[in-house]
This record gives C-alpha cells, sequence and structure tokens, in this order.
C-alpha cells in the first residue's frame, strides 16, 4: 500500500465523518418536524434553522461518492451495484426530501404542506437508517465473489447488527438534531427538545451498549485490532455521556452539540479503523477489497491529491462563513388559541 | 443470455429517463441563474425596484427548478456504481475524477451560495447580495464543464492508456482530459442551450400572464421587461448555438462518423466528385428501413450538406451507414450477443437532430418577432394575441429541442459506453437482478411524473399570483445569541 493509496482511505472516511457531522442534524431537524414542532409556525421556524445550508450539507454526500469513485473505483462499482436497493432508498429519500422543502412554501392549503413536511420527515429517517445499515454490512461480511460482485439477498443486509447499527444512526442523527434546535431556536420549542433528550440520551448509551456487543460477534474487529477498536468504543460511549451531563446538568448548548457530531465522526472512525486495509470485506477473507486491490492509478491519486489540497481549504472557509451568517436563533410567534 | 439481454435493455431505459428528465431541469436552472443574475445586475446599477422584483419573482422559479435539478444529479452519481458496475471498473480512473472535482469546485459553491442568496435579502447590501447569485450562476456553468468533460471522455477518449494487466484504461494526462476537443465543442454548445431555455422560459410564461392581464394592468410593464430581458439573452443562446452546433457536426465527421452519417440520413457513401454537380445533397427527409439499414424514402435538396459538411459550396464526402458499419466490423472484430451490428438508430437520429436544428430555427424567429412588437413604441405585444400563444408554447419548446440534443448525442454513440473502447453490454453490473432495476425504474418513472406535474402545477400558481402577490406574512423572527452573552437587548 502506497502512502498516496492511505491517504486516500483516510480522505474518504473524512468524507464521510464530515457529511454525517452536518447532513446528520439535518436529517436530525427533519426527523422532529412531527415530533418536536406542534404547529405550521414551528415546522416553519425549524425549517429556516437548516433551510440555507441543508443543501451545502448534502454535497459533502455527492463529494464522497465521486471521490470513492476517483479513487477507488472498485470498491465504488461493489458497493453501489451490491447494496442496490438500500442506495436506491437512499436516493428516493433525498430526492423528496429535497424537493419537499422547496414544494412545502407554495402550499396553499395546510393539509396540502403538511404532506411534504410528512415526506421530509419519513425522508429525513429513512436516509440516516438505510446508511446504517450499509455501513454496517460493509464491514461484516458479505457475498462478494473473485472479481468483486456482491449479490446478497435480504438476510445478508439485515442481521440484527445491520438494524441496531441502521438505529444507532438514526437515533444519533436525531438527538444531533435535536442539539443544533436547542441552539437555534428560542422559544417554546427549547423546552420540549430539552424533555426528549432527558429520555433519549439514556437510551443511546445503552444501544451502543448492544451495537459493542453485536460488533464482537457479526464483524472481526475486536479480534483482530482489540486496542483500537475498545480505545474508539470507549470514546464513543464516553462523548455520548459527556453530552448528556453537559445538556442536563450544566445546561450548555454548543458543546453537547459538538459532542453528538463526534459520536456521528467516531463511529465512522470506528468503521474504518476495523476496515483497515480492507474496503469491503467478504464472507470469503480471499475476496476481501483491499485498498490496494481497489484503488486508482498513483497518477489520478496525486492529481486528484492536488486537486483537493487547493479546493478544499477554500470550500471549508465559505461554508464556515455561511454558518456564521445564519447564527442567529429563530423565533417562532405563539399562537394565541 | 436471456437474461443479460434484459439488465441491459433495463439499465439502459433507465439511463435514458434518468438523463433526460435530469437535463430537462439542468439547462432550465443553469439559464435561469444567468438571467435572475442578469436582472440582479440590472437593479443595483439601476436602482429600479421593479427590476429587484423582476429578481425574486424569477428566482422562485429558479429555486424550484435547481432543486429539482440537484437531486436527480444525485441519481447520476449514484447510477454509475449501481447500474453499470463493470464501466466503473474499466474507466474509474479517469470517470471519478471529473466527477469528483466537479463536487468539490462547483457544487458546494452553487449550493453554499444559493442558500445564502435567498436566506439574506435583507441582510447584506445589494452589491454583496449580487455577488451571491454570481458565484452560483458561475459554479453551475462550471459544474458542467466538468460533467461534459467526463460525458466528452465516453464520446471521445483521450489521455489514456490500457493496463492490460488488471484490464482497464487508466488515465495518463489530465491536461487531455481537459482540452479534449470534444469537450471545447460539446460545453459551448450546452452553455448557449441552457441561455435558450431559460430565455424562452421567462418569455413564455410572461406571454401566458400577460393573455390574462388587461391591457392597463400595472404588471404590465414587468412582463414585457422581462420578455425583452429573457429574449435577448435567448437571442445570444441561439446565435451561439447555430455556430457551435455548426462546428459540432463538422467535427463529427472524423470523431464519430457513423453519428453524423445517420444524422444526415446518408447510407450509400457520397462522394462528390462522383456526381455531376460535384456537391453533396442534404436530405430534407429520410426514412430508413431498420432491418436493411437502406432509405426507403428521401427528399433531397442539392448542395447543402457540401455547405453544411464541407463549408464550401461544392466537395466534401460522407461515408454511408452501410460503408461504416463494414469499417467498423474490419475494425473491431464481429459484434456478437448484445451488440449485433454498428449502426445506431438511424431514424431516431436523424428525426431527433432535425428537431434540434429546426426547432431552433422555429425559436430564433419568435425571438425576432417578440422584440419587435415588444417595442417601447409598440403595443403589438399586447394586440395580437394569437402571437401571446405561440410565445407561451415556447416555454415547453426548448425541453422538447435539448432532448432532441441529447439523444443524438448519447444514442450516436452507439453500441458504445467509451467510444471504440467498450460496448454497453460489457459495461453493465453484472450482480444486479431484473426485479431491482425493473423496481427502481417503475418508481423512478411515478417519481419523475409527479415531480413534473408538482413543478408545472406550482409554476403556474406562482405566475397567477404575480410578482405583486403579498410576501407570507414574516412569521419568524430572529435572536443573535451574541447579544444574548454581551447583554444587549435582543432585536427582533
Amino acid at each position: 500500500m502506497s502512502e498516496l493509496q492511505f491517504i486516500w482511505f483516510l480522505l474518504i472516511a473524512v468524507l464521510w465523518a464530515g457529511y454525517l457531522f452536518l447532513e446528520g442534524y439535518d436529517f436530525g431537524v427533519g426527523m422532529q418536524f412531527f415530533t418536536v414542532a406542534r404547529d405550521q409556525h414551528e415546522r416553519e421556524a425549524l425549517y429556516e434553522t437548516i433551510g440555507p445550508t441543508w443543501d451545502g450539507n448534502e454535497v459533502w454526500l455527492i463529494t464522497a461518492g465521486g471521490a470513492t469513485f476517483a479513487a477507488f473505483p472498485y470498491w465504488y462499482a461493489s458497493l453501489f451495484s451490491g447494496f442496490y436497493l438500500l442506495l436506491f432508498a437512499i436516493l428516493m429519500a433525498l430526492i423528496y426530501r429535497g424537493v419537499s422543502f422547496e414544494f412545502r412554501e407554495y402550499m396553499p392549503t395546510v393539509p396540502g404542506t403538511q404532506i411534504w413536511e410528512r415526506l421530509i420527515a419519513i425522508a429525513s429517517f429513512i436516509a440516516p437508517f438505510s446508511l446504517g445499515i450499509i455501513f454496517t454490512a460493509m464491514v461484516s461480511g458479505t457475498p462478494i465473489d473473485a472479481k468483486g460482485n456482491l449479490s446478497a439477498g435480504f438476510f445478508d443486509y439485515f442481521t440484527p447488527f445491520t438494524v441496531v447499527g441502521g438505529v444507532a444512526v438514526v437515533l444519533m442523527c436525531y438527538i444531533h438534531g435535536l442539539n443544533y434546535t436547542r441552539i437555534r431556536i428560542d422559544g417554546e420549542m427549547r423546552y420540549r427538545v430539552v424533555k426528549q433528550l432527558k429520555v433519549l440520551y439514556p437510551l443511546l448509551v445503552a444501544g451502543e451498549a448492544v451495537f459493542a456487543v453485536l460488533l464482537f460477534f457479526y464483524t472481526n474487529f475486536i479480534q483482530t485490532k482489540p486496542v483500537a477498536t475498545i480505545i474508539i468504543l470507549a470514546l464513543i460511549v464516553a462523548t455520548t455521556v459527556c453530552g448528556w451531563w453537559l445538556t442536563i446538568a450544566k445546561d450548555r448548548e454548543v458543546l453537547p452539540f459538538v459532542a453528538s457530531g463526534l459520536t456521528l465522526v467516531e463511529l465512522v472512525a470506528l468503521l474504518f479503523v476495523g476496515l483497515f486495509p480492507r474496503v469491503m470485506v467478504a464472507n470469503n477473507p480471499a475476496h476481501d477489497l483491499t485498498i490496494t486491490s481497489s484503488s486508482s492509478t498513483p497518477y489520478t491519486l496525486q492529481v486528484m491529491f492536488i486537486v483537493v489540497l487547493t479546493v478544499l481549504p477554500i470550500v471549508l472557509a465559505y461554508q464556515i462563513w455561511s454558518f456564521w451568517v445564519f447564527r442567529k436563533r429563530i423565533v417562532a410567534p405563539k399562537v394565541v388559541e | 443470455m436471456q437474461t443479460l439481454v434484459g439488465i441491459v435493455d433495463l439499465a439502459r431505459f433507465q439511463f435514458a429517463m434518468t438523463t433526460i428528465f435530469h437535463f430537462f431541469f439542468v439547462p432550465m436552472s443553469i439559464g435561469l441563474g444567468v438571467v435572475v443574475a442578469t436582472m440582479e445586475t440590472l437593479y443595483v446599477i439601476k436602482k429600479d425596484e421593479i427590476y429587484k422584483k423582476m429578481t425574486q419573482f424569477w428566482g422562485k422559479i429558479f429555486l424550484l427548478s435547481f432543486a429539482v435539478g440537484v437531486v436527480t444529479g444525485l441519481i447520476q452519481e449514484f447510477q454509475f456504481g449501481m447500474n453499470w458496475s463493470a464501466y466503473s471498473r474499466y474507466v474509474g480512473d479517469i470517470f471519478g475524477a471529473p466527477l469528483a472535482v466537479e463536487a468539490l469546485v462547483a457544487f458546494f459553491a452553487e449550493s453554499t451560495f444559493l442558500g445564502l442568496w435567498s436566506f439574506t435579502w435583507d441582510r447584506f447590501k445589494p452589491g454583496i447580495h449580487l455577488i451571491f447569485i454570481w458565484v452560483t450562476a458561475i459554479a453551475s456553468l462550471l459544474s458542467s464543464l466538468w460533467i461534459l468533460a467526463a460525458n466528452s471522455f465516453m464520446q471521445n477518449p483521450v489521455g489514456y492508456a490500457i493496463d492490460n494487466e488488471k484490464g482497464r484504461a487508466v488515465l495518463t494526462n489530465f491536461g487531455e482530459l481537459l482540452l479534449n476537443k470534444q469537450l471545447w465543442v460539446e460545453f459551448p454548445h450546452v452553455i448557449v442551450g441552457t441561455l435558450v431555455t431559460a430565455g424562452f422560459i421567462v418569455a413564455g410564461m410572461s406571454a401566458f400572464k400577460l393573455l390574462r392581464l388587461k391591457k392597463n394592468d400595472q404588471q404590465v410593464p414587468f412582463f414585457r421587461k422581462s420578455i425583452n430581458i429573457a429574449l435577448t439573452i435567448g437571442l445570444v443562446g441561439i446565435v451561439g448555438a447555430f455556430i457551435t452546433g455548426d462546428q459540432h457536426a463538422f467535427d463529427l465527421q472524423s470523431m464519430q462518423p457513423m453519428k453524423y452519417a445517420a444524422m444526415e440520413g446518408v447510407d450509400e457513401s457520397i462522394n462528390s466528385a462522383d456526381r455531376k454537380d460535384k456537391a453533396q445533397p442534404w436530405a430534407l427527409l429520410s426514412v430508413t428501413n431498420p432491418k436493411t439499414h437502406k432509405s426507403i424514402a428521401k427528399i433531397e435538396i442539392p448542395y447543402v450538406l457540401s455547405i453544411l459538411g464541407n463549408h464550401s459550396l461544392t466537395g466534401g464526402n460522407t461515408k454511408g451507414t452501410l460503408e461504416l458499419n463494414k469499417e467498423f466490423e474490419k475494425e473491431y472484430g464481429k459484434p456478437s450477443g448484445y451488440v449485433k451490428d454498428y449502426y445506431v438508430p438511424e431514424n431516431t437520429l436523424f428525426f431527433a437532430f432535425r428537431i434540434m436544428a429546426m426547432g431552433a430555427g422555429l425559436l430564433a424567429l419568435v425571438a425576432l418577432v417578440a422584440l419587435w412588437f415588444n417595442r417601447k413604441k409598440s403595443n403589438l405585444i399586447l394586440t395580437q394575441r394569437w402571437f401571446l400563444w405561440v410565445l407561451g408554447v415556447m416555454t415547453f419548446f426548448p425541453f422538447v429541442v435539448n432532448s432532441a440534443g441529447w439523444i443524438v448525442t448519447e444514442m450516436g454513440r452507439y453500441p458504445w459506453v467509451v467510444y471504440g473502447l467498450m460496448t454497453v453490454a460489457d459495461a453493465v453490473s453484472p450482480n444486479v437482478s431484473v426485479a431491482s432495476l425493473l423496481t427502481s425504474n417503475i418508481l423512478y418513472f411515478l417519481t419523475f411524473s409527479t415531480l413534473g406535474g408538482v413543478m408545472i402545477w406550482i409554476s403556474r400558481r406562482v405566475l397567477i399570483a404575480g410578482p405583486d402577490a403579498p410576501e407570507e406574512e414574516e412569521a419568524t423572527t430572529e435572536r443573535d445569541p451574541y447579544d444574548d452573552l454581551t447583554g444587549k437587548e435582543a432585536k427582533a
């Protein structure tokens, strides 16, 4: 494995981590359209917190996809064709979510608006759930043949481990979104958010414990890389507990948001550390796709690396600036009944 | 290999459907970006509120088209891995790069600055706010440059070598990929096409609106001005389309002769030196028998193909499809399996090409008449109601023309995915089931019908409400958390 190949493996991990950190919160806010907001004004306020930035967040996914295509074409081909229906579900979710944000504003009646808002909520659930399943299935081993073609049936995708993985990603995104709502919303909704956080944080910690146990049975992470795996698992739990404590005991807002984002980042770290030096885990270890066997040529990796090195800092600069522009709290008007 | 045929057909159908639907909205949003940015520029220069209203009104249609364009673009990126995994493995070393670069240099800027633009009307000075829309517009032009760099590689592969050991094409020169001759005819041609599209959408919708308005309605000047701005941009686009299109077709003779021959309905090779008039005749109409690949009916105009293809009154030779098929068989071997011969769908190409070229001519005519009728001192645009109908119907026409253009480009490449290197049958994912493809095809179709229908319905509502529609009441307010920290009174 060359240094460049390793750097690209890292970069792909960074892109996924960035994607989950950013779109994680707008998935979370999307799911809250009917669990936190109670009327149209509150849904409008929730929408305004993510309206200007969700699209930019989604580009992290497009970049992750494109970068995998460019740097590891064999990985891209096996992953995307192998998890066909799950990726299709993600695409459908992202399509309906994306247009619903626009369409809802032009509906003449409240029920009309709510059709699209319900779609946003459902899609914001389906996308992270499917992503969670793909990630956990990818690391727990799937039927891949010698050519790298993955042909899996329903029970290869859906195991107790992958379902817990899917639920975990959804819950992490939801809590991440609650923390975001707390920062960006003023008024009554913030109290509802804290109430939910009080219930959900212990649930997440318990879920993470279950996930850790299943990880032992469904992957070889703990067997092959015990130290790194256990450290990251401990970090995930610790970060969650820390966010919980900061929210409930200290009444802090920004730090718990950072913490919930970090748990998503750590989850990606766990998966990528476990994968290394593989990129796809096959049931038959001889058919594993590795960083070395699935990557592009050194020339492509080098050209692309130069492009990333020049462009990514600029992208980060203006994205961060746009978050700063939209830092103010949104207040939904009180409805007097 | 019955199942393989099923997979290839379904995957091809999906590619055609998703690309055409995606390409309804891409030129619309790229072009509208330029039109809206022009309107806002006029506002900043002239400080006339009417231009601000115009920017915001047409901005709504722009934002809608952008949303649909972005989400359908996601399909395109994922599709290569999902349906065409063999292709992705074969050319990933080359093809993935422009896609990734597109996301990095263009998509991020587009989406971030569009968010800034649409949510900060009251927060920045007009001059600063104007920068946001121009960054968005320029970034979307850039994104089409990178996407077309990828497509151009499929049409005219350059900057690569074949790695026989791994059985794939590898990138040898990134610069060549960007200097691809095909790219620099395709990219300008697409860009001017976006201007035509947006121009006629704005003008056509304005015409529909004028049909509903009384002559002295206060909204009349708004829509008349919109027509002038839009059609000026549109006309620039059409002139550009003719120039770039001519060059494009000219280059095809050497790059993809089969596509060129089919577009012009040439089955038997034409050698102008052998002809009495020493020129190539141009087929106004040509119907080809899809089995024998010979022309059944033909109406020809002398000299014209020499003018178009040879840029002179006489001379020039065009190899016919029959001869080219034999040449390809010699070069690439007898086709087998899914690929039966090297012919492209001749009739489809012939008519699609004429719809595109003649459609552009029709649009040019309509634009000129509209601009004449809409002169400052004339009221013809209001009195000639038949013409408003014509202009209104033209809203939808650029979509037909654009799709025809892509059909020529993509179907004319058959049976290749990468010209001369890889056929469609070899490119498809071998592990994807017919059931999966069928499911996704049906759901895509239903989704696209819904999205298209809702788009038209919403656009119509926006248009009827007009630019003076009361702004949705400012329901939410904002508080700066920074004020909380410093103990200042929160500003509403």
